[in-house]
């Protein structure tokens, strides 16, 4: 049995988790460079300490639609081959340490694009948390 | 044997390294005998620097390392065990390389000294069942001392070799050759003046100091912007100095990145010897600047189109010995290839003695390709023409050679010098011969843009793309135009395709006040061709280091990359030909030109091209846009009479007007008098003509290569462009039958 550490966030009011490992850091909104005619999950870039970073827009990509007004965006910092790449979620959990134990495939009736991503679903006590594969997640979208 | 000077450092260079490594491996594999790792990396050292001496013909280096090499694979193999008197000997082997590389950089040879009785020793010991050594040894140590002792210099290294052992049973002096190698190691190190001045560092470590201080330029651009707001004096003093110091430093890592350029210039003595023996020529080839250094990436790129520059110097440029005598020349040319730095840039010149440039048939296929009209030939310097030979599909050769003539040519060259923001030049005179001169900056990550505004953003456009900036309004007299739905800008003289940048970047066009204030246009080059783009503001232009593209916007095709500005905000840098292709300027079949390995001169004529379509009573007719100097429309009532022939005067000349309608039998009305007059201006042998069309339609790309050719006199192919069958018109042959025509026009 082995005990994974998970970042969480939100995007409204799912919980999805991410091997906290991929993580790099969190970061409060930041100012942002939109970048004409890019896919729709790019949100834009940022300057991330001289470092240029791509950020992807998380709800979009979940096809989610735009988010509500009243959320403050977070960028989720994670670290892939390519660098690193921000994903933009609404809000951020807590550092969870979960057992494989209650880890369990994503259910055949999950939908695309969700499905592309969430590699498994958790059942959490009080809530189920889908895990989200974070270099999937930062790979530029499949045409 | 100057030549092999840089080649020679670096295998010495790479040599001392080794042996420093082979004694640490030597110590270490004492203690572990059996170590397969060990015994395998001292062998590909040995057998490296046996196989670079081979290579530059140091025997007596050769034949040690050989019989060390030999050694090494027994033990290598596992047929024989390691023991002292074997470490003993391999040591002495590395001594002797030592002392031997010392003499390798101090005379360029190695050495008098054969180390016979090294050789032997070694070669005894692989094999122990070989005769005995005692046999051998005195005649074989005599020779090498004989002609040690002429050389004093040399006594040190004889001393070990006569003095060595070798007779001994191995076993027991173990201990005495071991002794041996400390004093010639000592003087080797204190003149080891390569291995001492220079160290081998990784490339990726460079990289990252690059852009280690490319964010110090960044954070540099910070402060001084921050400064600028504030007055204290202190602070002031400070800034200066990081200012300074950055300078200096970024100008310092750069220079770790550069080499010299003589690396890529170490092939072509042979590359114009092979050459020109294969065509009987006899060429000489002279090298100045081999020093003169630039980015390794650089040095990269320009490899290829030196290559391509140096044989067709040596194929076209260069004449045959008969025709040189011929011409009062000597019979060998010479080729010179120079390199220096000029105003942060570097400069290489391929000059060659021979017969220049053909200008005058470099006209003419310019011309039958349809690159440049006529009367532009005409009016173009002699620079302007021989630059044309880096014009798209052009090529001069009659006969497609093994070396060049396909097609694939100087434009090529051009593409991949301008990939790294490089320019061409080429002045020739004829008989006396030819220069062609490459700019390349010094390095690529750090370049000067300008920052122009689109929307709410700002963007950059590298500075190398930029041809000039204008400013169109109310006030100046220019003005865009419409030729179909393309937008045009006549810039002196010439049509230059407008496109607006908010158009490009799929943004919302700018609100109708805000044009009414005038444009900003800025000319670009993309290919070869200019562009006009039009922008909300010009803003500035600064010193950029340029980031790569994420893999996420790469797709998207119109820009070059992304830098930090001053304020910390992200930009995106434009990439001019992405910007051109997009909005058809350049289109595909010129970008891709370079990759057809046989470009059929017909097919480049067919090649999809631009055409400008107009309709002459209710017929289309289709120009090649390249042609059409200007778009006009005129009041009737200028039209006069001169010479039997209806003309207009325009900018000062006449204006020879060709009513097409009529000259292509299409119908007899004359002009009418009360609707202005439509015509597309083109200029041939120093005259204007203004072809009279009924209605200008649109610009198109097509390909009329499929076309049937015309019968009609006057038309050249008939062809379907935008889905309805076209005429193309012949220009010449018009001209011609208007010029022959005379009173053509009635006047109602």
């Amino acid at each position: 049995m082995t005990d994974r550490l998970y970042a969480t966030f939100y995007i409204d009011d799912t919980l999805f988790g991410i091997d906290a490992t991929d993580v790099q850091e969190v970061l409060r909104a930041q100012p942002m460079t939109s970048v004409p005619l890019a896919p729709a999950d790019i949100k834009g870039l940022i300057n991330l300490r001289g470092q240029i970073v791509v950020a992807v827009d998380l709800r979009e990509r979940l096809g989610r639609g735009p988010a509500p007004d009243d959320v403050q965006s977070l960028n989720v910092v994670v670290r892939t081959e390519h660098g690193p790449v921000s994903l933009i979620v609404d809000d951020i959990g807590d550092v969870l340490k979960v057992s494989d134990d209650a880890l369990e495939r994503p259910p055949e009736t999950i939908t695309s694009p969700t499905r592309d991503l969430v590699v498994a679903v958790h059942k959490l006590d009080e809530q189920l948390m889908l895990v989200v594969d974070a270099k999937r997640t930062a790979e530029p979208m499949a045409a | 044997m100057d030549d092999m000077d840089d080649v020679i450092q670096e295998f010495l260079l790479e040599s001392y390294e080794g042996l420093d490594e082979l004694d640490r491996e030597f110590i270490e594999l004492e203690s572990n005998p059996a170590s397969e790792e060990l015994l395998a990396s001292i062998f590909r050292t040995i057998h490296t620097i046996k196989g670079t001496a081979g290579f530059f013909g140091f025997d007596h280096l050769g034949e040690v390392t050989h019989a060390g090499e030999s050694l090494l694979s027994l033990l290598r193999e596992g047929t024989l065990p390691l023991n002292v008197a074997i470490t003993d000997a391999l040591l002495t082997m590395v001594d002797a390389v030592r002392v031997m590389l010392n003499e390798v950089e101090k005379t360029q040879a190695d050495g008098t000294n054969e180390w016979a009785e090294l050789v032997q020793e070694l070669n005894r010991l692989a094999d122990p069942s070989a005769g005995t050594p005692t046999e051998t040894k005195a005649p074989e140590t005599g020779e090498p001392s004989d002609t040690a002792t002429d050389k004093p210099a040399e006594s040190s290294a004889v001393g070990v070799d006569t003095e060595t052992p070798i007779a001994s049973p191995v076993t027991e002096d173990a201990a005495h050759p071991t002794e041996k190698p400390t004093p010639i190691a000592t003087e080797t190190e204190a003149n080891s003046s390569v291995a001492d001045s220079s160290i081998r560092v990784d490339v990726a470590l460079l990289d990252r100091l690059m852009n280690l201080v490319g964010e110090l330029v960044l954070a540099r651009n910070q402060v001084l912007q921050y400064h600028a707001l504030r007055a204290d004096n202190s602070f002031q003093g400070t800034t200066q100095q990081l200012d300074l110091i950055t300078t200096e430093l970024q100008e310092s890592v750069m220079k770790t990145r550069l080499q010299p350029i003589g690396n890529v210039w170490a092939k072509f003595p042979r590359v114009v010897r092979d050459l020109s023996a294969s065509l009987d020529k006899s060429v000489s080839l002279e090298m100045i600047g081999k020093d003169t250094e630039l980015d390794k990436t650089l040095i990269e790129a320009i490899k290829d189109p030196l290559t391509h520059i140096v044989r067709n110097s040596v194929d076209h440029g260069i004449e045959s010995p008969e025709e040189r005598v011929g011409a009062g020349k000597p019979e060998t040319g010479t080729l010179t290839l120079r390199a220096y730095h000029e105003g942060g840039q570097v400069i290489i010149e391929i000059a060659d003695d021979g017969g220049g440039l053909d200008l005058s048939r470099i006209r003419d296929k310019a011309v039958s390709q349809g690159l440049i009209t006529p009367d532009r030939a005409a009016a173009m310097t002699d620079r302007d023409l021989a630059n044309l030979i880096f014009a798209p599909g052009f090529s001069t050769a009659e006969q497609v050679t093994a070396v060049s003539g396909r097609g694939v040519g100087m434009d090529v060259v051009r593409t991949n010098v301008e990939k790294i923001s490089g320019s061409l030049d080429i002045v020739t005179n004829k008989g006396i011969g030819t220069t062609l001169t490459i700019k390349i900056p010094l390095t690529l990550a750090i370049i000067p843009a300008l920052i122009i505004t689109c929307d709410v953003d700002k963007y950059l456009i590298p500075q190398v793309n930029l041809l000039e900036v204008l400013h169109i309004g109310p006030e100046t007299s220019a003005k865009l135009e419409v030729a179909g739905d393309a937008e045009v800008l006549r810039l002196r003289g010439r049509l230059l395709p407008i496109v607006h940048l908010r158009q490009v970047l799929g943004r919302e066009p700018a609100e109708e006040g805000a044009s009414g204030q005038g444009q900003n246009i800025v000319v670009i080059q993309a290919d070869g061709r200019e562009l006009g783009l039009v922008v909300d503001q010009i803003n500035d232009t600064e010193e950029i280091v340029v980031k790569p593209l994420s893999p996420h916007l790469k797709s998207i095709g119109v820009y070059a990359g992304t830098t930090i500005m001053g304020d910390g905000a992200v930009s995106l840098i434009l990439d001019a030909v992405g910007i051109g292709r997009v909005s058809g300027v350049v289109n595909e079949a010129s970008r891709h030109h370079d990759t057809a390995d046989v470009v059929d001169k017909d097919e480049q004529r067919g090649a999809t091209q631009s055409y400008l379509v107009a309709q002459v009573s209710g017929d289309l007719v289709a120009i090649p846009l390249a042609l059409v100097s200007r778009l006009e429309e005129l009041d009737p009532s200028l039209v006069e009479r001169a010479a039997g022939k209806l003309v207009i005067q325009y900018r000062g000349r006449l204006l020879n007007l060709v009513h097409l309608s009529k000259i292509l039998g299409k119908s007899d009305t004359d002009i009418d008098r009360d609707e202005s007059l439509r015509l597309l201006v083109y200029e041939s042998d120093g005259q204007s003509y203004g072809l009279i069309v009924d209605e200008i339609l649109d610009v198109f790309e097509a390909d009329l290569s499929d076309g049937v050719p015309s019968t009609q006199r006057g038309l050249a192919i008939s062809g379907v462009i935008g889905r309805r069958v076209t005429d193309l018109i012949d220009l010449d042959e018009i001209v011609a039958m208007a010029n022959a025509v005379t009173d053509q026009l009635v006047m109602v």
